[in-house]
């Protein structure tokens, strides 16, 4: 499956404020912690195919962890 | 599949030390996003101020000198002047620019100088752990006005785009926010400005953008951006103050 919305985990320091602003309402946090000792935040799989490529999470995101990109 | 959104290639691929939620990185961003765009990044030279955004030069894949306290506009002069064919830039909080730093960016200005200056007013001290800057607000706390900021004997916030708008040799100077996509990508639009009345030779550009430090403030980053539209914009109204020299 290719992805819409992909984030560089290890950089990402759970701020929320991708999910602040993500009109899908699509993004969360991963219960597991990453290497910084956050919770990611994702998209999962099934999800993916509801991102409207927007990029208004990219846009937010203070870490630039976020890419986005439409079919 | 189209790239929409990806990583600018003038930032560096490691995890900064800025708090969670902290607009710094917007900003930082948002510069790096103007560099690729302008194609200047082989000859852009960034001058890093001190407050939280003193390793900035770990940041940006630019090159980079670290200036004293407030001096980075008079560091950025001396390199612009040195290498006119570079594009400099200086990286300043409001502690460093407002306080320490007022004579330097205003004489920077005064001078017209060719350089372009990012301003990040966050109305705190963010890196000494949360004194009151000169951009605090009336009643805001820090822990230096822990009763609220009273002008009785702490006077009233400064404001610098309104104050560099009134010197002939500034040629653009603008205030935007940093609360929200929309607003960020107006930001956006005016760093670009500023870097390319550099590339014109147009001379002094100054943006200020309103930030916010959610650690020191005591609240969540969400509820940092909120506080900022909601306090700082009535205070620190958004626009373009100025967008030529002399008038
Ligand atoms: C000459 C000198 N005086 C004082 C300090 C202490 N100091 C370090 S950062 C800072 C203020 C930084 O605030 P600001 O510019 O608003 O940046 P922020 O940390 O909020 O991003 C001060 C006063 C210093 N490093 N050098
Ligand atoms: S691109 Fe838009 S819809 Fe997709 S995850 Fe980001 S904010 Fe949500
Ligand atoms: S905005 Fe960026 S750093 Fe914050 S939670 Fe989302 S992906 Fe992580």
């Amino acid at each position: 499956m290719e992805k819409r919305v992909v984030f560089k985990e290890d950089h990402c320091k759970s701020c929320e404020l991708c999910i602040s602003v993500c009109p899908k309402k699509i993004i969360r946090l991963r219960t597991e912690l990453n290497r910084l000792g956050y919770h990611p935040a994702y998209v999962s799989d099934e999800d993916q195919e509801k991102c409207i490529s927007c990029a208004l999470c990219a846009r937010m995101c203070p870490d630039a962890v976020i890419q986005v990109w439409r079919p | 599949m189209i790239p929409v959104y990806t990583r600018p290639k003038s930032l560096t691929d490691v995890v900064t030390h800025y708090c969670p939620g902290c607009p710094h990185g917007i900003a930082h961003r948002l510069v790096a996003e103007t560099i690729d765009e302008l194609g200047i990044q082989e000859r852009t030279v960034g001058v890093a101020s001190v407050g939280c955004s003193v390793f900035s030069y770990n940041y940006f894949d630019v090159d980079f000198q670290q200036a004293a306290h407030g001096r980075a506009p008079a560091v950025a002069t001396g390199i612009k002047r040195v290498n006119p064919e570079c594009i400099v830039f200086t990286y300043q909080g409001d502690g460093d620019l407002a306080s320490i730093g007022m004579a330097e960016i205003v004489h920077a200005a005064v001078r017209g100088e060719n350089i372009t200056v990012i301003f990040i007013n966050n109305a705190i001290y963010g890196m000494t752990g949360g004194q009151m800057a000169p951009t605090t607000l009336v009643g805001q706390k820090t822990t230096t006005s822990p009763f609220g900021r009273d002008p009785s004997t702490q006077g009233y916030p400064v404001k610098i785009s309104e104050l560099l708008s009134t010197i002939k040799g500034a040629h653009y100077v603008a205030r935007f926010s940093l609360h929200n996509p929309a607003n960020i990508q107006r930001a956006k639009q005016g760093i670009k400005k500023a870097f390319q009345n550099q590339i014109e030779g147009k001379g002094f550009s100054l943006v200020e953008l309103l930030s916010t430090c959610s650690t020191n403030w005591g609240m969540t980053p969400q509820n940092a951006l909120k506080w900022l539209e909601e306090n700082m914009i009535p205070e620190y109204p958004l626009g373009e103050f100025k967008t030529g020299e002399g008038e």
